[in-house]
């Protein structure tokens, strides 16, 4: 898969389609990997990677990449075209400025998984006729994919690409039974008491790294309202002394209607908090209330609470789009 | 730094009875930035309202907070009478201790409690209020009025003779509407056409007044004094500016077989046609869904037979962009589809008819020209039941889903047929099924009673269960409920008429979404003020003429449409108008240029433009970023609360202000 994409890229490269390529690269370690802007066709060799540790969503990067003169090549998984295609219909992305090729993906890998099964010294990973195939400075060993996949992998809600220009590899299907509710069931079923306990034990450890925000690609704003002192949210924040949950309940608001269940907050987060399940509580409450809805799955849709239904609602003056113009 | 002054209302004993007002006073005068506090027995008096002045001027105050009733009330007041000292009118603020405290509470220790919560909110925003000055907008002056039926054609004139150019836009080829199609009308019996063509032929005379007949409103854009709306003139195939109304191509038509809605189908038409003699413009039209030649390119005689050669099979839909100060709706009303009602047999016989079907039966311009007959056989009938309040007052639980409301004209009309009937047929049996006889208005119980005493006509309390055409008598069964005797009739009859309840004309609400008017959930527009001010709507320059508002009869309907044109007129009096300084504006640097206040705007009032921005780099970039039209923007506040960013802010509500009121109420 990564020889098909390194020579595709080269290819679109040298004919002019396009003048960058958004991708992977390996960082300090193998299963340390990186998005990566590469420009020729030395870089790809040198540097391009695509295996299971490439877990990254590189949408959120194209802001800046489609900003810029030219075209870029991205490379996006099933789950990556959902963010993208929301980032297209905020405007945030210039789609004319990007080539999308869509890559099979899976589920990627957890090292995390890895390590604890005694698995160290990793230096390259492949998958194997359905097996992990993991490269170590001792050798190599083989375990099934599925169970050392990320857990935001093991409740994948579709392997289908909802946007491409081209695709390298299959494309999948929505996930009809991803189970990515359970857990929120679960807690729902738990007394106010013990949620808050829950999630006073989740939230207080974090350490406000804002690794969850940063690779969020439905947190794009221009000024984080936790980074503007005029919003008032920074000192609100911090007046409690349980102050991660504001930061995060105040964060899952704002991408409610746009968070696409990319599953990146939980993925990066250091200190291991199940944030996206504040995210999916959302999900599920929009897919109650106003019926099933998947941010990212057409472009140009906006969300329930940005939309306008034309029979709900009584009021003339809110039944249409942008209402007199 | 600012000197906040408080001044807490008694309201009477409106506040007073359940607020510690002196508590509240004294309160304020710990509260950080207050530097004069006092209570007073009715602060909008003149008294009360230079004790405000007053103070201001001792006391070097810079903003004031005036605790009283709802801002809704007296908000403009306080406004007025701080702005006469020169203080920002804006740096007023007003904390609803009446509608939101005192009247909700019984307890005053609690009330007093909560009244001083609010006063803290109002002044930790007073605290941040910073002057605002309101633009302002020229207007257009012009008026658009939306249907050209009674209501439509009133408040044109009323327009017009005021010196202000008028346009109407009428679906049908004639103005005139449902009045025109009316036999006689009640109380007086006076002819319902001799009445309203004189009204059709002035409309059509009036220098002011241009009429765009079988034309549609498509689009409406703009705000209060700056409309501009797109007319969809609707190809009659017939060029207005030669047709002379001769009717010879009528006569040649060989297509006899067209439903003649103008007589509510009971009879036919050419497939061009001139609605009735008196129409206004008195142009031929061709309907394109029964015409020959533009179906299958064959005829061509009423091109052959038109002297002036005002026939033109390839005529397109045109479109007019015109701009308007200020848009009437007078969408009047139509019956409601009576065929659900299987009871009835409507769909089963033609003897039984709607209430308006029968005025056409009634009418000597009619099908039968004035002759009263069954449809079925010709005969004439000898007896018939009127059965009111069909579709009207119905319940939510309903099988029907038909209206709650009343009609309001039925009782009436229905005396009308009942006396009519009698008057020219007087051994005609007629009975009337009511739930309650209305009649409140001028001479109008006088009348009912009339038909009851001097013409006998047979009013029976109670309802029709079933309607059943009986092949063999050739007559309809007629079941029913007499609810005072309490006992089951069977009646023989020759007619059955249905007082269909009326509803807002089905071109309303695609109509109130253009204008952005908010509308009821039974389709009528909805007044400004219920009380205060009914024949506007809440949405700024659009006004309410007719049924379209609510049931109304004529009188009323030609009342309501010159109210509404005082009203334009009052506003196209005016070279520009005063905006409203509390819009939304955006922080182009906070903007992510997302779209989202775009798509929650109800006014439009939102475009994204791609600005070119100087970066601190010293790069240059280009942004796309959101802008409000502040003339547009009606400060509803929906774009803040969407706003991800926080860049959209409401001016005089700022995002900062309420946090600071919340604060107050909660830290």
């Amino acid at each position: 898969m990564q020889r098909e994409l390194i020579n595709r890229a080269r290819e679109l490269l040298a004919d002019g389609t396009v003048d960058r390529v958004l991708g992977w690269q390996a960082g300090q370690f193998a299963y340390d990997i990186t998005p990566a802007v590469f420009t020729d066709a030395g870089e790809l060799e040198a540097h391009f990677v695509y295996n299971e540790f490439c877990a990254d969503n590189l949408s959120k990067y194209l802001i800046k990449e489609s900003e810029k003169e030219g075209k870029v090549l991205a490379f996006l998984k099933p789950c990556d075209t959902y963010s993208f295609n929301q980032l297209v219909t905020e405007h945030r992305i210039r789609r004319e400025h990007v080539y999308v090729i869509g890559v099979e993906s899976y589920g990627k890998a957890d090292v995390e998984k890895l390590r604890a099964r005694g698995i160290s010294g990793i230096t390259g990973v492949e998958t194997v006729s359905g097996m992990l195939k993991v490269h170590t400075m001792y050798g190599d060993e083989s375990v099934p994919l599925n169970e050392v996949m990320l857990d935001r992998c093991l409740t994948c809600k579709s392997k289908k690409h909802v946007v491409y220009d081209e695709l390298i590899g299959e494309d999948g299907d929505v996930v009809a039974d991803s189970g990515r509710f359970d857990m929120v069931e679960k807690l729902e079923r738990m007394t106010a008491k013990e949620r808050f306990s829950f999630w006073q034990g989740e939230l207080s450890r974090c350490i406000r790294c804002n690794a969850c925000r940063n690779v969020c690609p439905a947190c794009t704003c221009e000024n984080c309202v936790f980074d503007n002192p005029g919003s008032g949210l920074q000192n609100r924040a911090a007046r409690d002394n349980f102050e991660e949950k504001l930061f995060h309940i105040i964060r899952a608001y704002h991408v409610a209607g746009r968070c696409t269940d990319c599953g990146e907050c939980s993925r990066v987060c250091p200190e291991h908090i199940p944030l996206h399940l504040l995210n999916r509580k959302f999900i599920k409450d929009f897919n109650e209330l106003y019926g099933p809805f998947q941010a990212g799955e057409v472009s140009g849709q906006m969300s329930p609470m940005c939309a306008y239904t034309e029979t709900a609602d009584p009021e003339a003056s809110v039944v249409r789009k942008g209402g007199a113009e | 730094m600012q000197k906040i002054g408080v001044f807490v209302c008694w309201c009477g004993t409106n506040i007073a009875s359940t607020v510690d007002v002196k508590a509240v006073a004294e309160a304020a005068k710990s509260v950080p930035g207050v530097v004069f506090s006092t209570d007073y027995q009715y602060m909008c008096s003149e008294a009360g309202q230079n004790l405000i002045k007053d103070s201001v001027l001792t006391y070097g105050l810079t903003h004031v907070v005036v605790c009283s009733c709802s801002p809704r009330m007296h908000e403009a007041t306080f406004r007025k009478a701080v702005a006469s000292i020169g203080m920002n009118p804006y740096m007023l603020e007003v904390a609803n201790i009446r509608e939101q405290c005192s009247w909700v509470h019984k307890d005053k220790e609690v009330g007093t409690e909560k009244a001083i919560a609010l006063m803290k909110a109002a002044v930790a925003k007073a605290m941040l209020n910073t002057p605002l000055t309101a633009g302002s907008t020229p207007v257009t002056k012009r008026a658009l009025v939306i249907g050209g039926g009674i209501a439509g054609m009133q408040t044109a004139l009323d327009i017009a003779d005021a010196g202000f150019q008028v346009d109407i836009v009428e679906t049908k080829p004639t103005i005139g509407g449902k009045m025109a199609q009316l036999d006689k009308t009640f109380p007086t019996l006076d002819c319902s056409s001799c009445i309203v063509t004189p009204k059709m032929v002035e409309v059509g005379q009036h220098p002011n007044i241009t009429i765009y007949a079988y034309s549609e409103v498509t689009e409406v854009k703009g705000f209060v004094g700056q409309f501009t709306v797109t007319i969809k003139r609707k190809a009659r195939y017939v060029d207005e500016s030669k047709c002379t109304g001769c009717g010879a191509c009528i006569e040649k038509c060989p297509m006899k077989k067209v439903p003649d809605e103008w007589n509510m189908n009971l009879n036919n038409r050419k497939a061009i046609y001139i609605p009735f003699a008196q129409a206004v413009p008195k142009i031929a039209t061709i309907d394109p869904a029964y015409c020959l030649k533009l179906n299958t390119g064959k005829c061509g005689v009423c091109s052959k037979v038109c002297g002036t050669n005002a026939i033109n099979y390839e005529a397109k839909d045109e479109y007019l962009e015109v701009g308007y100060g200020a848009i009437v709706a007078a969408t009047g009303y139509e019956m409601i589809d009576v065929s659900k009602y299987d009871e009835y047999a409507y769909s089963n016989s033609p003897d039984v008819v709607t209430a308006l079907e029968y005025e056409r039966l009634m009418s000597a311009a009619g099908p039968t020209g004035g002759h009263l007959v069954r449809p079925s056989d010709g005969k004439e009938p000898k007896t018939i039941v009127f059965i009111q309040c069909v579709g009207s007052r119905e319940t939510e639980d309903s099988c029907h889903g038909g209206k709650p409301y009343c009609s309001k004209v039925c009782c009436m009309y229905t005396a009308k047929h009942a006396i009519l009937t009698k008057d020219h047929y007087p051994d005609t049996d007629i009975y009337v099924f009511y739930i309650d006889v209305r009649t409140p208005g001028k001479l109008f119980d006088e009348f009912y009673r009339r038909a009851v005493e001097q013409y006998n006509v047979h009013y029976i309390k109670g309802a029709v269960g079933k309607v059943t055409p009986n092949a063999e008598t050739g007559k309809l069964d007629v079941q029913a409920a007499d609810l005072l005797l309490m006992e089951q009739l069977q009646i023989e009859a020759d007619m059955v008429v249905l007082a269909a309840a009326l509803e807002p004309h089905r071109s309303a609400r695609p109509l109130a979404t253009m204008l952005t008017a908010p509308m009821d959930t039974n389709d009528f527009f909805t007044e400004a003020h219920a009380k205060l001010r009914p024949v506007e709507s809440a949405t700024a320059g659009i006004y309410l003429s007719g049924f379209c508002q609510g049931p109304k009869d004529i009188p009323e309907t030609v009342s309501q449409a010159g109210a509404a044109a005082a009203k334009v007129i009052g506003l196209l009096s005016k070279n520009e108008l005063v905006g409203n300084p509390c819009v939304a504006h955006s922080d182009e640097w906070m903007c992510n240029g997302c779209s989202q206040c775009e798509n929650v705007c109800p006014y439009g009032a939102i475009t994204y433009e791609e600005k070119e921005f100087r970066m601190p780099d010293r790069t240059t970039k280009i942004r796309r970023v959101a802008s409000v039209n502040p003339a547009v923007c009606q400060g509803c506040g929906a774009c803040t609360v969407t706003c991800p960013s926080g860049a959209m802010d409401l001016r005089g509500f700022t995002n900062q202000e309420i946090m600071a009121e919340v604060d107050a109420l909660c830290l």
